[in-house]
């Protein structure tokens, strides 16, 4: 545990008493377990909280002003390094936006695709949160076992998109570009071997009482108080809510798909733990459903202003070259307009208010992140509990400071 | 789903004039134009006889400096009763960026105002904690407002 720094100004008016039982307890920014560059000050009573205040923005790098500055095409790219584990979910929450102001539509090949990768995607996150997670408490071989899973499907984002952490595979309008040969053999291969890997992280986790002692009873934070602090996601859920935002506002044509919603009732470590591992096997359940689903097709939708063409268009087909060339060139305007779209990313609901003034660049874009929202109300679960139990606590909110910073 | 929230706050504002000035349907998503005085009013009687019981997002916008009123903010309310959304519009004058806080109604609201006057320096009035957040303490400006320069008025240092 890292020491109080004296030159970090405190927060709190009561400063250290050393005579008294109080004193207050700077951890991080460099801790491990803050998942980044999250800086808590702690003011303990032995070894209990008393209270807990969150300091952020080292990681802040202006994204949401750089959106003012880009073409909306090359947004695409500053989403990815938001939300670094969950970058397609970002990427879908940006296009969708701009789609809804463009009022453009998907075709089927690329929605299926779409929700192949979002889901994929989130397999990909809750394995890094499960292997942190139980880092932070102590079980060191679960994380290596997380990152093999994790590496496929990163394989897989690369062999698709180029680019393993950080893909801009959605476009406005559909894909980069189509999944290449045998892609949906390669998924098949994962999705035969995830199952198994599913069975031995219940082993290794689940069941260890251990790992049971440390989460069960835990930063409890009730429905009541769970919505009234905005918490979204998994961590909703975990406190006896039932909403799903692919379920209750489905986009990408979600509501087609056969999948449960997961929900605990207890608001504790574990009950979150539960909903994310449950979670799992029901992203497993429609990446599977969306395989079966992939038929050939075009993948971007018919907007010639809007889309870039293809190659061999472009070759033979004078239009195509100059709208080629005008989208690169001064990119596309959309015309006067405000969206809130909001999907169910990894972490809870990823919200982007796009504002557009008919000129090729957003005049505002705002990210909801959903680990902002979920990390404001962690006094609420952290008071009253010991100073090992916080790092239990955020390693079960699952925050990415890269989203909480922008 | 949009043409049932549009009857209910065309209702809504039949009964009270005075908290709904203007309303905007576009692309499925409904705007409630808000004068700053009836903010606290109208959200609380929302969340507590309409069932939108969660703020899912306050962001500040800034339509330019020549812009007169300047500044928006925004309040999307969603309700996990009924899966609908509402967006309400606050529009703010540059010489007076005050609007009341809505932390007394929904605790999420603390860390969104912050953000908001972080980036905008739009203040919120009766806000228990009203500082920056994602910035410096010591940084000069508001980033997100039009005129400030995208890499800033001098280079800033952490020394």
């Amino acid at each position: 545990m890292s020491v109080a720094v004296e030159n970090i100004p405190s927060q709190f008016e009561v400063l250290d008493q050393p005579l008294e039982s109080q004193m207050t307890l700077s951890m991080g920014p460099q801790h491990p377990s803050t998942h980044g560059v999250l800086r808590l000050e702690l003011q303990l009573d032995g070894e209990m909280v008393v209270k807990t205040v969150a300091d952020i923005g080292y990681l802040h790098t202006g994204m949401e002003k750089l959106f003012e500055y880009k073409k909306y095409q090359q947004g695409i790219v500053i989403t990815d390094r938001m939300d670094y584990l969950n970058p397609l979910g970002n990427n879908l929450a940006y296009v969708m936006a701009a789609e809804k102001l463009l009022d453009l539509e998907i075709p089927e090949r690329a929605q299926v695709i779409r929700v192949m990768f979002c889901e994929l995607q989130r397999i990909a996150s809750h394995m890094v949160w499960l292997g942190t997670h139980a880092l932070d408490i102590g079980a060191m071989s679960v994380f290596f076992y997380c990152f093999r899973q994790r590496e496929k499907i990163l394989n897989l984002i690369e062999a698709a998109s180029g680019g393993r952490m950080t893909p801009s595979y959605f476009r406005i309008g559909g894909l980069m570009m189509d999944l290449p040969a045998g892609f949906d053999r390669r998924v098949k291969q994962f999705l035969e071997d995830f199952p198994a890997a599913m069975e031995m992280f219940e082993t290794l986790v689940t069941g260890n009482t251990l790992w049971q002692s440390r989460t069960k009873g835990i930063g409890v934070i009730t429905a009541e108080e769970a919505i009234d602090w905005g918490l979204t996601g998994p961590c909703l859920r975990g406190s006896n809510v039932d909403l799903d935002l692919r379920r209750d506002n489905p986009y990408s044509g979600y509501e087609t798909y056969d999948f449960e919603v997961p929900v605990e009732p207890d608001g504790d470590v574990w009950a979150r733990f539960r909903v994310r591992m449950r979670e799992l096997y029901e992203s497993y359940k429609i990446v599977r459903q969306a395989v079966e689903r992939l038929k050939p097709g075009p993948i971007k939708a018919d907007a010639p202003k809007v889309v870039l063409p293809d190659r061999d268009d472009m070759r033979k087909h004078m239009d195509s070259l100059i709208h080629h060339f005008l989208i690169v060139a001064e990119g596309f305007s959309i015309p006067e307009g405000e969206v809130y779209h909001a999907i169910e990313g990894s972490k809870g609901e990823l919200g982007v208010y796009m504002k557009a003034d008919g000129t090729p660049k957003p005049s505002r874009v705002h990210f909801r992140g959903p680990s902002f929202i979920n990390l404001s109300a962690l006094p609420v679960m952290s008071e009253g509990e010991m100073v090992a139990d916080v790092v239990a606590i955020i390693g079960s909110l699952d925050i990415v400071l890269g989203e909480i910073d922008r | 789903m949009s043409e049932k929230i549009l009857e209910f706050v065309e209702k809504l504002k039949a009964e009270n004039p005075a908290w709904i000035t203007d309303l905007k349907d576009a692309r499925s998503e409904i705007t409630a134009f808000v004068p700053r005085e009836a903010i606290v009013d109208v959200c609380w009687v929302l969340k507590t006889k309409h069932d939108f019981d969660m703020l899912a997002d306050l962001c500040g916008a800034d339509r330019g400096p020549e812009e007169d009123p300047r500044f928006e903010v925004n309040y999307h309310l969603f309700s996990t009763k009924h899966f609908s959304r509402l967006r309400l519009k606050v529009l703010l004058s540059e010489d007076e960026p005050n609007v009341p806080t809505v932390v007394t109604v929904w605790k999420t609201a603390n860390w969104h105002e912050r953000e908001t006057y972080d980036m905008f320096g739009v203040i919120f009035d009766g806000h228990p904690d009203l500082k920056r957040i994602l910035l410096p303490s010591d940084f000069d400006g508001h980033a997100l407002r039009k005129d400030y320069p995208l890499r800033g008025y001098e280079p800033y240092s952490l020394t």
